[in-house]
This record gives structure tokens, sequence and C-alpha cells, in this order.
């Protein structure tokens, strides 16, 4: 379980996070939405240390780390060990092939032989459908394909939580479709996903959980029909907004 | 003419294999050894403690110093003080160490600004990448940023060694028996100033050729997973 209590961060023009408190469950997928610029990026990286807030506690199981405090590198690398991080552009390594890609940190870090990792990231390519492209180059593929490789990359470090940060925002709606249904597909296999997202598609199908956030503040928290079913008049606004249908 | 040329060539290639060219390799290797240290202080903000802090800042005070020192200082002037000057106070060495201690210390005052650019040139985005991986530091710069740096810093870094394989010719003037030295010694005794000094100058550019060629083909092989038009 992760949890975040009272986590504050300021930027210097602006409050990114102001208060916040939430919990995320084990095997379960929640999703964050809300405008841009409202915190939910910054929410999801400081689950995994990569953004530094101010003052609050994370816990993620058995560890606990005070922001307001020194964290040492040990503790850094505990809290990182339990999750894995998909960016939006992906950010793979240009340099190594696809195999490579996924093999580097599981090799370097978890001390895997390379037949152990290397059967690893084939089942892990298998399940993205990207097996033949083990010995290419990440510029060598797609957007979405890069994408893909990026979620098997994560995987292959085994993290309890996989946190994405708008993972289809750079994607055209044919390849997004192709990223997500791999995201169903691991969310219904009960892996726990935390997925900074603007499609409300994907988050009525996929996501238990949805916390709606703003101004650096949690609106919303809650099972996602019923952020879909809201009488909240903020909520609405929002959702109006990103439909058509008058 | 061309019995002076066949009488002094091998001379002169000697000089080069056993001189010219080792004092380059030799010097061009601790001079990006000292260039990449030199880089990652400077570019380094570690966390810490006050005293870390402090000790770094005067590492990074030390830097600053060295790479202005030799880059506003001719070379000609920082051998002549290592070789002629240092013996004053005790400091003598060996012609050839002297030389390989300047020459590596001035390319890697200029080496470190071209690899500190090319740390630079690598996006955030790969630190991040490997961080949430696990990767500590020293892992990321070896696995993750060199592999990528050395594609940038390979064309600028080329042009340092060709420089400083010309270079070289200064060591003549403190008694190393380099290609130039050698050239000069011919001269005195068959009076062809013209064509001996064209003949070493056609040996120095045959060498800077080849490490053109080379460079040609490192390039190649660093490109191979960049994308053709993208580069």
């Amino acid at each position: 379980m992760i949890e975040l209590r009272n986590v504050v961060k300021q930027y210097k023009e602006k409050l990114a996070l102001n208060d916040i408190n939430v919990t995320f469950a084990d095997g379960e997928s929640t999703v964050i939405v809300g405008p841009s610029g409202s915190g939910k990026s910054t929410l999801l990286r400081s689950i995994d240390l990569l953004t530094r807030p101010d003052s609050g506690t994370l816990t993620i199981d058995d560890l606990t780390v005070d922001f307001s405090k020194p964290i040492s590198q040990k503790e850094t690398f505990a809290i990182r060990r339990k999750s894995g991080m998909v960016f939006q552009n992906w950010n793979l390594f240009p340099h190594l092939t696809v195999m490579k890609n996924i093999t580097e940190a599981p090799r370097t870090v978890l001390k895997q032989s390379k037949e152990q990792s290397e059967q690893r990231a084939h089942e892990l390519l298998k399940m993205v459908g990207l097996d033949e492209y083990a010995d290419q180059y990440p510029s060598q593929l797609s957007g979405g394909q890069q994408q893909r490789i990026s979620i098997c990359r994560a995987l292959a470090m085994q993290p309890e939580f996989l946190l994405l940060d708008e993972p289809t925002s750079a994607l055209d709606p044919e390849l997004e479709m192709q990223v997500l249904r791999i995201l169903e597909n691991l969310a219904n296999q009960g892996q726990a996903m935390v997925v900074v997202t603007h499609n409300m598609e994907f988050a009525r199908l996929v996501a238990k959980k949805l916390i709606f956030v703003e101004d650096g503040k949690i609106l919303f928290t809650g099972p996602t029909e019923e952020f879909f079913n809201s009488d909240n008049a903020r909520i609405q606004t929002f959702l109006a907004g990103l439909s058509l249908a008058e | 003419m061309w019995q002076t040329i066949s009488d002094s060539l091998p001379q002169l290639i000697a000089a080069g294999i056993k001189f010219t060219i080792p004092l380059a390799i030799i010097s061009f290797i601790f001079g990006l050894i000292l260039a990449v240290i030199t880089a990652l202080i400077k570019l380094a903000r570690p966390k810490g403690n006050v005293l870390v802090k402090a000790i770094w800042g005067i590492l990074d005070a030390i830097a600053y110093f060295y790479v202005w020192l030799f880059r506003s200082t001719p070379l000609l002037v920082q051998l002549f003080i290592i070789f002629f000057g240092l013996p004053n106070i005790g400091i003598q060495m060996p012609a050839f160490t002297a030389a390989v201690i300047t020459f590596s210390l001035n390319t890697g005052a200029y080496a470190s600004e071209n690899i500190r650019a090319a740390l630079l040139s690598i996006p955030d985005d790969q630190w991040e990448a490997a961080a949430t991986l696990g990767f500590n530091t020293r892992q990321t710069l070896f696995k993750i940023i060199f592999p990528q740096a050395i594609r940038i810093a390979l064309p600028t870094l080329s042009n340092e060694f060709i420089g400083l394989v010309k270079d070289t010719s200064l060591a003549s003037s403190i008694t190393i028996l380099e290609m130039f030295t050698v050239s000069q010694e011919i001269t005195a005794k068959n009076y062809q100033p013209l064509l001996m000094y064209c003949l070493v100058a056609a040996l120095y550019a045959v060498v800077c050729s080849l490490l053109s060629i080379l460079q040609h083909y490192l390039e190649k092989h660093a490109n191979r997973y960049i994308k053709r038009g993208e580069s």
C-alpha cells in the first residue's frame, strides 16, 4: 500500500501540492485526472522520489520517509524498488537495443544473470506483441511501440506499483489504444497501477479508483463510477469540458 | 632530391614511431581522464552536509582555476616552465615526462569543456529513467550517460587529438628527438630546409589524415542507433 500524508510541494510561484492525503491499495488500479498544471504529475512523481516534496510523509508497505527530513540513498533505492515509472515520452535509452533496454536494470541493479533477464524480457515482449523487435534500436520503432517497450522495461524490475505519467499523451489515437489495451490487461491481471491520464474512457473502463486533482488539492477520491455520476458542480464542468455533447 | 628524401625518410618515420605518436597517445589518454574528472567536478552538485559541500566548493574552484590557467597561457610557455623552470624549485624530470605532463594538462583543460558540453547535451529524462529503475549515480554515468555523451563528443575530441599530434612538434624545444627535431638535425647537415620541412609537414599530414579516417569510422559506429536524417 502507498500512503501520502500531508504532502506539500511549493514551486517558486505555485503551490503544486497543497496538503495531499491519499492511499493506493495493493493490486488495484487508480487513475489520477485533473486539468493541466493541477499537480497530478507532481503527485505521481513524489511516489518515486523524482520530485521531492517540502513536507509530509510517504509510506510504501513497511517503508516510511519524511519529506521534511534528509532521505538517505538507501531509503531512496528501497522506495524506488517498490515502483516502476512509465513516462509520457517513454525515455527509452537510445543507445541500447530493445532487449538491453529491458535487461540492463535487472542485470545491473538486481544482479540477474543474462539468461534469466533475457528470458523474462522475451516473456514481456511477447505480452506486448513486440518480441521480434528485440534486436532493434528504439529509434527504429514507432512511439506506440516505444511506449510498450518502456512498460516492459518498468515491469522487468517487478515493481509492486506501476506508475504511469500521461503514458499516451504523445501518441495518436490508434497507437494510444494499443498501449491502453496492454494496461487494461495488466490491470485485469492484478498489477497495481497509478495512471495520470486525460483519457476518460480508459479511466472509466479500467480504474477501480479515481482521484480528481485541481490546484494542488484532491477534490474527489473514490470509486470511478461515483466520479462519473457525481453531482458536484466542478466535476460536472470538468467532464462536460471533455465532451462534445451539450 | 629523391635521394635526399629516401635518405631522411627512415629517420623521420623512426622518430615519429618512437616519440611523436607515443607522446600524443599517452598524453591524450591522461588528458581525457583529467578532462572527465574536471567536467564531472564542474557539473556535479552533491547533496549532503556542510562539509561535503565545502570540499566540493574547493574542488570546483580548483577545476575552474586549472582550466583557466591552461587555456590562458601558451603551450610552449607551459612546456618551458615545467621542463626548464621547475628544476629551480627542485622538481626535475626527464624531458619525455615533462612533455607528457604538459600535453596531458593542456589537452585535459580543453577537452574538459568538450566533455562537459557533451554531458550537458544528454537530456535529464535519461537520468530520471535510470533513477526510477534503481541505478545509482555511478551506474547511470557508465551505463547510460557516458555511452551517449561519447557520440556527441567524438567530433570535438577528434579535433583535440589531431591538434595534439601536431603540437607534439613543440617538444623539439625541450630536447625530445621527435619528428620535427630530427628534421632540423638533418637540415643542419644537408642544407635543404625547404625540402626537409615540407617532408616533415607531409608526414604530420599523413598521420592526421589517417586519424580523420579513423574518426569517420568511429562516428559511423557511434551513430548506429540514430535514425538517418535525425542525427
